[in-house]
């Protein structure tokens, strides 16, 4: 993974993770990896690892189990409303930046069909 | 118990009528990777001498653990120079041997492991590798005690990306929970990534001591930029 410098480090691998969990690369209730293989996986510090795996235990995504280690959260409703809110979150991106392009959402509609 | 490892009150140094280092004042915590950053010049290695012990300072004071700079500070912390001082004669067995002679903390079996890993063997004389080769020997060394803090200056001067990525490596993956790396460096952008703190020298004095994701969230910018920004030239 490139990570842009110009955005906190952290940040960048939270939603790298998160987006691993919505997308099933790691599995309701599975064990994702300790803090210091994720450091080498991600060639990043230990520190932000422990603060972008503290930021997805407040989204609910991941649990820790006090002596096992990390695991993604059991609950599917949770994966699921967090990868709506991600497909949410992209569409008004996408509709804001076509309505400055001046596109009316019947075009933007139009639009899209035709391009499937 | 306190939980700095670090402590420069006030230091000031002075190389005749050049003043090296201006009342620097830094506390630096346990637990954290952190760059020394500053142009050619700055005070850098001056402040990481000082800090080493291996020059005195006129004016203030330095704790490592809460201990003044001595023999006991000299324990804990694991310095690598920016100039090699290990003889090019001798072979790497020898100069494991005479680390671990030195050092109580220097782990052997944890260097012939990482020097394996580079296929370097024990009867390798340092003579016959290339620089990159040697920089990685050195690290390996520095980077096999158990210390409290890591000291590297300028560990990736004038080496290739990919040597520089073997050292990143090598810093992360020996880096652990209780220790404090601090390295010096101008090539910021190589790496910025892997550091939870930054602190700006410039001209002998302190102008920034701040945390590296929390700097990029407030400019918007890297590391490297705001630095390039601030000392321009």
């Amino acid at each position: 993974m490139k990570f842009n410098n110009e955005m906190p480090i952290y940040l960048q691998l939270f939603q790298r993770l998160a987006l691993d969990i919505v997308t099933g690369k790691y599995l309701a209730g599975e064990k994702i990896p300790s803090v210091r293989e994720l450091s080498v996986m991600y060639k990043v510090n230990p520190n932000t690892v422990q603060k972008a795996l503290s930021e997805l235990e407040d989204v609910e995504l991941i649990y820790t189990e006090r002596t096992n280690g990390k695991f993604v959260t059991e609950k599917k409703e949770t994966i699921k409303n967090y990868l709506e809110s991600l497909a949410k979150e992209k569409t008004i991106f996408y509709i804001n930046d076509m309505k400055d392009l001046g596109y009316s959402l019947k075009e933007i509609i139009e639009m899209i069909e035709g391009n499937e | 118990m306190n939980n700095l490892l670090l402590e420069c009150k006030n230091v000031c140094k002075n190389y005749g009528q050049k003043e090296a280092l201006k009342d620097i004042n830094i506390s630096l915590p346990s637990g954290k990777i952190i760059g020394l950053l500053g142009k050619n010049g700055s005070g850098k290695t001056t402040l990481i001498k000082a800090i080493n012990g291996l020059l005195s300072i006129d004016k203030g004071e330095i704790l490592i653990d809460g201990k003044v700079v001595g023999t006991e500070s000299k324990k804990i912390i694991s310095y690598l120079p920016e100039r090699t001082y290990l003889s090019m004669h001798e072979k790497v067995k020898d100069i494991i041997e005479y680390f671990s002679d030195f050092y109580d903390d220097f782990d052997s079996d944890k260097a012939y492991k990482l020097l394996d890993n580079l296929k370097i063997k024990a009867d390798d004389k340092l003579s016959v590798m290339s620089k990159g080769m040697k920089e990685k020997v050195q690290l390996v060394l520095v980077m096999s005690r158990k210390a409290k803090l890591y000291i590297l200056d300028e560990p990736m001067g004038g080496v290739d990306p990919a040597t520089r990525d073997y050292i990143l490596n090598t810093i992360l993956n020996n880096f652990d929970d209780g220790s404090t790396i601090l390295m010096s460096t101008h090539l910021i952008s190589d790496i910025e990534r892997v550091l939870d703190e930054v602190i700006f020298i410039d001209d002998g004095k302190i102008t920034r001591y701040e945390d590296a994701d929390k700097l990029r969230d407030e400019s918007g910018k890297s590391i490297d930029e705001v630095f390039r920004e601030e000392f321009k030239c």
